[in-house]
Parts: structure tokens; C-alpha cells; sequence
């Protein structure tokens, strides 16, 4: 006890004190640092691997190496030396013998079309060597397209390490002969426009959604509590309910012989059956039922903490109820309308399943391109580049979200 | 309380009326689809239309004895409690670190561990797929549980970092005074205390599994299909009265999900007003 209370005084105690508080610190942050180790394995690192997919050009470089070091020194203006021939057909006889050339083929072939089959005919015409001083004799001689820039400039502009090539096609861009960036010609234009149909729908999908959240959210915000949990059960039902479900649902009322169109027939209003499935009809009501419960829970929660006393003093003011709810109520739901709209936006916007399941070929949104160029066509380059468009969009909404809400968080299922 | 409901001249009296009536039909946009697919798994015909011709259990008995759906529902929960446990020990030991850490990279932790629930998921089922297909970690169940994993977790930092935020800390000091290791603790005193928030932050990760299909669609090879990749699958192909049954007995499911969390809801509060 003597030498406790003397090593105590040698030490003071402010000293102590900041001590024990940095080891409390590295406590706490040794209780979060396996969950960061772990989202770093499974979640940032691939993301990561994803974005410099993005960029990654390495298939030109890997089969035909001493070409790509030949066109260093190019500058595009003319064709190439006779020692980038020369380099060319030694690399197009090796890549062809070890049977790499099919993925530079293939890479190539985006920016050129037909260039597969250039390669091949040109790997399998090519028996030997060219004599030194013959190899652009004998590569033109193959074909003529050898004799020009584009073809060159494909693999100078292919060479690696890295490219904007595909970014710039995920925005409809390219990079024309002299390197300057151009807009892509309009029958490969698709990507805007898939940008544009996934934004629209968003948009379309968030507004529907405060139309239809507003009064509800209003109703159970008003409510006494017994009565509003009651209801509440409404919104968080289908909210738990299996996304798959829902969408299944949805077709079986939808259908040409579902309870919906059947209901009009024999109500009368119509006479044959409308299509409200698998087009944009569809996508828009399956996805607002969908989002629905993320727009009116942030709503509600802003409703509820608005005193009745503004309506009632605008009241006593001689407000009429109308000019009140516009003027005094309104504004005061602006932070949930923002925090409801924006989780329902930076959502939808990246919704798959759903458009994949009820929606036709027009009403497909960008995930299902980033989901068909991965497993499809494997074109990864361009489902990364999609990809990060979209992931770019995501989070600056998300930061906006963040700095709306305070950094406190909902608690919303993020079903997708 | 409001007295909004108590409206006392004629224009605030249609303004109610107008609210409750949009509200209704809201109500009944939300909850229709869900009821009017449950009377036709029981149908007696191949054909999903009203009026049912006639009553049967046929789809069900298909659903139970179909090998394809109940390994379907094997998988769901296989994959699914691995998940949960995984993101249960992962999520409240980050909520616990979180809570006392003070630093200001905290918020910038924060944003990260919260990632997975923003980031859209085909973006994440991608870039996991790149990187784990090199690895082997695709067409079995670890790959699948290590993703679900990370789309759960930061459901269980949030709920448990709520309950935190109203949890006494003076408590774990007087178990300390009197001598408690920080184990015997947090065993005793603080996971008790805590648990309405960890159990309710397990049932969102179960459910977010549970529900995920898009990382399955990359990820599982046929042996590792899950109940909503069953479906996802029976919906493009074509509708058969069997995935409605499966689709009755999810929703009974999500029921029973729904009810554990107002239970768990309830007890906290009880638990709340009975500490202060």
C-alpha cells in the first residue's frame, strides 16, 4: 500500500489520467478494428479491385510487348517505323504459338471492330519472320488495313498500363485519332442515355413516393400513439416482407388476367386488358411499393417532433388552415422530405432485381448493364467503368444524405 | 400528443378527411399485393386467376417435398445464421468500440462501417466476385457468408450503437469498483442490458441475408441456391402456383421476423424505464 501511494505521487495524476484515457482509446479502437479488417477483405478491397478494373489496360501489353515498346516513340501522325512492323509480327507469331493473342483480340476489338479477325488472319498468314527491312511489305500485304493510322493508334492507345478508355466510354465518349476526347458516334451512344432512364426513373420512382408518403406519414404522425403503432404495422409489414415476394405479387395482380385488369373489365372501364407488367408501367409501381416504407419512415420521424402549437398559433392569427399547413407546416417537413427523398433516389438508382424482373428490355437500369457486361459478355473493364459512374453518383448523394441528417443514421432495410 | 385529429372547422375537417382517405388508399396499395397472393396458393388450378376454381394444398405439397426448394431453404438458412453470428460478433464489438472511441476519425470509421448498406449492391456483388473468384470463394457457402456478412454488419452497428447511446456507463464503473474483470462485466452487466439492441440488429442481418439475392446470382454456384434465388429464377422462367406457396410462407416468415423485433421493442423500453 506504502509503495502504491508513493509511485502515485511520483506520477501526477494528470499525467495518469491521460494515460489510462489513451489506453481506453486504443481499447475501443481494438474493438473496431476486426470489423475495418474484415469489410477491408470482403467489401473496400474489392471495390477497389473493381475501380482499377476501371483502368486497368493490360492484355495489349501482356501479347504483344515489343510492339507497345516500339510505339512509344510514335506520334501517331504517319504510320509507324519500319522496326514497329518488324516488333509487330514478331509478337503476332509468338502471341499466336502460345495462344495469348485472343485476349488482346478482344480488347482491340472495342475500339476497332473487326480487329479479332485481323489479328487471326494476320497471326495465321505469317509463317515466318518477315526479312528485316519486309515486315511492312509483308504485314500490308496481308491485309491493307496495316497501312493504316487507325489500326496503329488502337494498339498505341491499348498499350497500358492504364486507360480512360472504357470511363470515357461508360459516358459515351472516345478518344479520337489525334488522343483529344470526342463524343462517341450516336449508334454507340447507349450509355447517356441508360444514365439519363436510370436518373428519370429515380426521380419518377421518389416523387411518387412523397406523394404517396406524405399523408401517410402526416395520419400517423397526428395519431395517438396506440393508434398509429396499430396502423404503423401497414408500412413495416410489407417493409419486412421478401423483396422477391413483393415482385412476384405484384406480376400475379399485374398480369393481363390478374385481379387488376379483371377488376376494370368487370367494373366496366375497360374493355380489354391493359399491359401493366414488364414494361415501365410495372417497374414504377413495383419499385414505389417497394421504397415506399423508406420515404414515409424518415417523414414520420420529422412529424412527429413538430409541435402542434405553430399550426395552432398560425391558427389563432387568423391563418386559414390551407395558408397554415403551406406556409407554417410544410416548411418544417423540409429535413424529412430531403432525408426520405434522398434514401429513396440514391436507392432506387441502383435497383436490379426489380426492373429485371418486371420491367422489358427498354426499362433495364445501369446495374443490370454492369450485371450483363460481368457475367455476359465479360467485358469487365466497361461493367467496372459503369460501375464506377454509378458508385461516384452514389456517394456524393450519400454524403449529402450524411450531412442532411446529422450523421445519425435510420435504421432502414436496404433491400435491393 | 397532436390534437390534429380533433379538427374544428369545416376546411380542417375536409383536410382530415382528404388525409385519412389518401392514407387508406396507401395502406391498401401497401398491403394488397401481399393478401391477394395468398389465397391463390391454395388454388386447385395451375392457372394464377381469381375466382379459384377450387380449394387445394397441392402447391404446398410440391414446395415440401420439390428437393430443388427445400435445398433452396437449407441454403437460406445455412447461409443466413452464419451470417448473423458472424455479423452479430463483428457489429457489437465495433458499436462498443465506436461508443467510448473518441477521435476525429471516428465519423470518417463511421461512413466506412455504414458503406455496405449505401453502396448499391450490384457494385459490391461485382467487385466481390472479381476478387473472390481467384481465391475459390465462389460456388460454396464461405464467399457467400463472408458477403452477406458484410451487408448485414453495419445493421447491427446501428441497433447496437442505439441501445448504447441511452446505456449508462456508470454501471460498468460501480461493476468495476466492486472488483468485476471487464469480461465478468460485460457478460453481467453491460450485454444484458444491451441485448434488445444486439437481438434486433441480428434480425435485420438474418433478414438482409435472408432477402439478398443479387451477390447470391454471382456468387453461388447450383449447390448454394438460396430460397430467393429459387425465385428469382421461377419468376423469370414462368410463374408456377409453387412460388406462391413459397411466397405465403416467406411472408409468414417476415411476420414472425417483424413480431421478435416489436417484442424485443417493447422490452427495451420496459428495460429502459425500469433502469432510470
Amino acid at each position: 500500500m506504502a509503495a502504491f501511494v508513493a509511485t502515485g505521487a511520483e506520477i501526477p495524476l494528470k499525467r495518469r489520467l491521460r494515460r489510462a484515457e489513451r489506453t481506453r482509446q486504443l481499447k475501443a479502437l481494438g474493438l473496431v478494428v476486426p470489423l475495418l479488417a474484415f469489410l477491408l477483405f470482403t467489401f473496400l478491397v474489392p471495390i477497389g479491385g473493381m475501380l482499377w478494373r476501371s483502368v486497368d489496360d493490360w492484355e495489349v501489353g501482356k501479347a504483344l510487348p515489343q510492339t507497345v515498346v516500339a510505339l512509344k516513340a510514335w506520334d501517331g501522325k504517319d504510320l509507324p517505323s519500319e522496326a514497329a512492323y518488324a516488333a509487330l509480327a514478331s509478337d503476332i507469331r509468338r502471341a499466336t504459338a502460345d495462344r495469348t493473342l485472343a485476349v488482346a483480340a478482344k480488347r482491340l476489338n472495342y475500339v476497332v471492330n473487326g480487329y479479332r479477325t485481323l489479328l487471326t488472319k494476320t497471326g495465321r498468314a505469317l509463317k515466318e519472320q518477315p526479312a528485316a527491312g519486309e515486315a511492312k511489305a509483308a504485314l500490308t500485304g496481308i491485309d491493307p488495313a496495316w497501312g493504316e493510322r487507325a489500326t496503329w493508334s488502337a494498339i498505341k492507345g491499348a498499350g497500358g498500363p492504364v486507360t480512360d478508355y472504357y470511363l470515357l466510354a461508360a459516358l459515351d465518349m472516345q478518344r479520337n485519332l489525334d488522343g483529344s476526347i470526342v463524343s462517341a458516334p450516336e449508334e454507340q451512344s447507349i450509355y447517356q442515355g441508360i444514365f439519363l432512364r436510370t436518373f428519370g426513373i429515380g426521380l419518377g420512382v421518389t416523387l411518387t413516393c412523397l406523394i404517396l408518403g406524405f399523408p401517410v406519414a402526416y395520419l400517423l404522425a397526428s395519431l395517438p400513439p396506440k393508434q398509429s403503432n396499430m396502423l404503423m404495422i401497414f408500412v413495416l409489414l410489407p417493409f419486412w416482407t421478401s423483396l422477391l415476394v413483393r415482385t412476384c405479387a405484384w406480376i400475379v395482380l399485374l398480369q393481363d388476367q390478374g385481379l387488376i385488369n379483371d377488376g376494370l373489365r368487370w367494373l366496366g372501364i375497360l374493355d380489354h386488358p391493359v399491359r401493366l407488367i414488364f414494361n415501365r408501367t410495372g417497374v414504377f409501381i413495383a419499385m414505389t411499393h417497394v421504397l415506399l416504407p423508406f420515404m414515409i419512415l424518415p417523414l414520420y420521424s420529422v412529424m412527429k417532433a413538430i409541435s402542434p402549437a405553430y399550426m395552432r398559433a398560425a391558427a389563432s392569427l387568423g391563418a386559414p388552415p390551407a395558408v397554415a399547413f403551406v406556409r407554417i407546416y410544410l416548411p418544417q417537413t423540409l429535413p424529412g422530405i430531403g432525408a426520405g427523398g434522398l434514401l429513396v433516389f440514391i436507392l432506387a438508382i441502383g435497383y436490379y432485381i426489380t426492373p429485371a424482373l418486371v420491367g422489358g428490355a427498354g426499362d433495364q437500369m445501369i446495374s443490370y448493364f454492369i450485371a450483363f457486361y460481368t457475367t455476359e459478355t465479360v467485358n469487365w473493364g466497361l461493367a467496372s467503368a459503369l460501375g464506377a459512374v454509378l458508385l461516384s453518383a452514389t456517394l456524393v448523394l450519400a454524403v449529402v444524405y450524411g450531412k442532411l441528417v446529422h450523421g445519425t443514421a435510420t435504421t432502414g432495410g436496404v433491400k435491393n | 400528443m397532436s390534437d390534429n385529429h380533433a379538427p374544428r372547422t369545416l376546411s380542417q375537417r375536409l383536410g382530415w378527411t382528404g388525409t385519412i382517405v389518401a392514407a387508406t388508399l396507401v395502406f391498401v396499395f401497401l398491403m394488397a399485393p401481399i393478401i391477394a397472393i395468398v389465397p391463390l396458393s391454395f388454388s386447385s388450378s395451375t392457372y394464377l386467376t381469381y375466382p379459384l376454381p377450387g380449394v387445394s394444398m397441392r402447391w404446398y405439397q410440391d414446395l415440401f417435398t420439390s428437393d430443388k426448394w427445400m435445398l433452396s431453404v437449407k441454403n437460406s438458412f445455412i447461409i443466413g445464421i452464419a451470417s448473423t453470428v458472424l455479423s452479430m460478433i463483428l457489429g457489437t464489438l465495433a458499436a462498443l468500440g465506436l461508443a467510448s472511441w473518441k477521435s476525429r476519425l471516428k465519423s470518417l470509421v463511421m461512413a466506412i462501417v455504414l458503406s455496405p448498406m449505401v453502396v448499391p449492391v450490384v457494385i459490391t456483388a461485382v467487385g466481390v466476385y472479381f476478387f473472390f473468384a481467384p481465391l475459390g470463394l465462389t460456388g460454396n457457402y464461405a464467399g457467400l457468408i463472408l458477403a452477406h456478412t458484410a451487408l448485414a454488419t453495419p445493421f447491427v452497428v446501428i441497433t447496437v450503437s442505439a441501445t448504447l447511446q441511452s446505456f449508462d456507463t456508470n454501471l460498468s464503473r460501480a461493476a468495476a469498483s466492486l472488483g468485476a474483470p471487464p469480461l465478468l462485466t460485460f457478460f453481467k452487466v453491460v450485454l444484458p442490458l444491451i441485448l434488445p439492441g444486439v437481438a434486433s440488429g441480428a434480425l435485420f442481418a438474418f433478414a438482409t441475408s435472408f432477402d439478398e439475392v443479387v451477390t447470391v446470382l454471382f456468387l453461388a454456384g447450383p449447390e448454394q441456391r438460396t430460397l430467393p434465388r429459387e425465385m428469382f429464377a421461377g419468376i423469370r422462367e414462368n410463374i408456377s402456383p409453387t412460388i406462391t406457396a413459397a411466397a405465403v410462407i416467406l411472408t409468414i416468415f417476415s411476420v414472425a421476423l417483424l413480431s421478435c423485433l416489436e417484442w424485443l421493442r417493447r422490452r427495451g423500453e420496459k428495460l429502459k424505464a425500469a433502469v432510470h
